[in-house]
């Protein structure tokens, strides 16, 4: 960002792309109309402003001056930004949060734990290890959908698989012709082809998902300290103000979305906070 | 099919930290298969009679649904065991299970081993812990995919 730009004045960027993942859910491919935000590191989110209608956090789902953001149209705000179309300008504010820290896995396994939509804030962290190849061990992403349909990114999987990641999708609801896992994610987590000992986990999806995934690959001797949980809060300023977003001691915004498992663990089983 | 040693059950995690003696005695119930694409290892009513542990690939376990054939209600990856209704009356199997590509695995007589364990209450509380965990988990993952957790909220019941 040019100049000492306020944290919550969006900044314009033009839609220059548009993809549909599934039914519900379209990746936007955004490049700045004037000013950029600074580049966002993986699992960053920005704030998403559509003129007029409202603003949510939404995760980075390609970093880059020209970036790509993945919305699921789960209410008026998400529906807006859906729905733009080439040419049509949004806001965005950030980035915000702490992102995957991918640099303290350097040398180790990794695995990517992904429910559903949560593959998107988890994609650039698996393109930059794909990127880094020998920086680091063995890579296993394992994504848990509803259907085949649901399933985002459906078509780069196989681009990850050749460049050398261990790429396993589990569906709840298999359809005609399936012929893939079908179970809950954490099934796979026993598949997945590293040395539990040594690997760092990034895990993206429902709270309960995450929980019962992280449970498993500690099962297994994963490291809880290695382990990072990616939270998602009503959050609103982004910059920890406001407070929306506050789960116990944390400000999501700011202390997170990316937490360590030990940390969030306790505050994912408190029934409200 | 060949033999299966205690060594070599010492090396699946479901047997890990199997007393020694007991995966000795189990061992000679057991015998190394490779099973062929579209195997299908049991069909839902059938008596069962035996189980498997999964070394590599994937079993599928089905139902036949009147009006949609077998629906694939969920899939065991290697290190999965496929079959308990061996171990509770009326010993029939509830569900099917087919190979989903090539299987290699042990398979377990479980006759025998109901014997075995009948005759060593040690051995049977150690094997029924065993597949008491493997049955829990699956309860809880069931559970789980019961909540729907990835549908859209206008989805949810």
């Amino acid at each position: 960002m040019t100049g000492a730009r306020s944290p919550v004045a969006p900044v314009p960027y033009r839609v220059v792309g548009r993809r549909e993942e599934t039914a519900d859910t379209v990746t936007l491919v955004l490049e700045p109309a004037g000013p950029s935000i600074p580049e966002p590191a993986p699992g960053q989110f920005t704030m998403m402003y559509a003129f007029g209608v409202g603003e949510v956090p939404i995760s980075v789902s390609r970093t880059g001056r020209v970036l790509e953001q993945t919305v699921r149209a789960v209410g008026p705000v998400t529906r807006a930004l859906c729905a733009t179309r080439r040419g049509q300008v949004l806001g965005l504010r950030g980035p915000f949060g702490t992102g995957w820290a991918l640099e303290a896995a350097r040398g180790r396994d990794l695995v990517f734990a992904a429910g559903g939509i949560g593959l998107a804030p988890l994609r650039p962290a698996v393109l930059r290890a794909l990127d880094e190849g020998a920086a680091f061990g063995r890579v296993a992403v394992l994504i848990g959908a509803r259907t085949p349909a649901d399933l985002p990114f459906a078509g780069e999987l196989d681009e990850w698989r050749r460049r050398g990641a261990q790429v396993e999708v589990t569906v709840d609801r298999p359809g005609p012709g399936w012929t893939g896992h079908v179970g809950l994610i954490t099934a796979l987590a026993g598949a997945a082809d590293i040395d539990p000992a040594g690997a760092a986990a990034f895990v993206c999806g429902p709270e309960i998902m995450m929980r019962l995934t992280a449970e498993a690959l500690t099962g297994l001797g994963m490291d809880p300290g290695a382990v990072r949980l990616s939270m998602e809060r009503n959050m609103h300023c982004g910059v920890g103000w406001c407070g929306h977003c506050q789960l116990g001691p944390l400000l999501i915004c700011r202390d997170g979305p990316v937490v360590p498992y030990e940390r969030a663990v306790p505050l994912m089983t408190v029934r409200e906070l | 099919m060949d033999e299966v040693t205690a060594d070599d059950l010492a090396r699946e995690r479901f047997f890990a930290d199997v007393p020694d003696r007991h995966r000795a005695v189990l061992a000679p119930t057991a015998r190394a298969v490779v099973v062929p694409d579209g195997h299908r290892f049991f069909e839902e009513g059938g008596r069962a009679e035996w189980f498997w542990l999964v070394r590599s690939g994937t079993v599928a376990l089905d139902l036949q649904v009147p009006g949609r054939g077998a629906v694939v209600v969920e899939t065991l990856p290697a290190g999965s065991v496929v079959g308990w209704s061996w171990l509770f009356p009326p010993h029939r199997w509830r569900f099917g299970a087919v190979a989903v590509g090539p299987v290699t695995a042990h398979r377990f007589e479980g006759p025998r081993v109901r014997e075995l364990c009948a005759a060593d209450p040690a051995l049977g509380y150690d094997l029924a812990l065993r597949f008491g965990a493997v049955m829990l988990d699956r309860l809880e993952a069931t559970r789980v995919r019961v909540l729907d957790l990835y549908a859209r909220p206008e989805q949810v019941p």
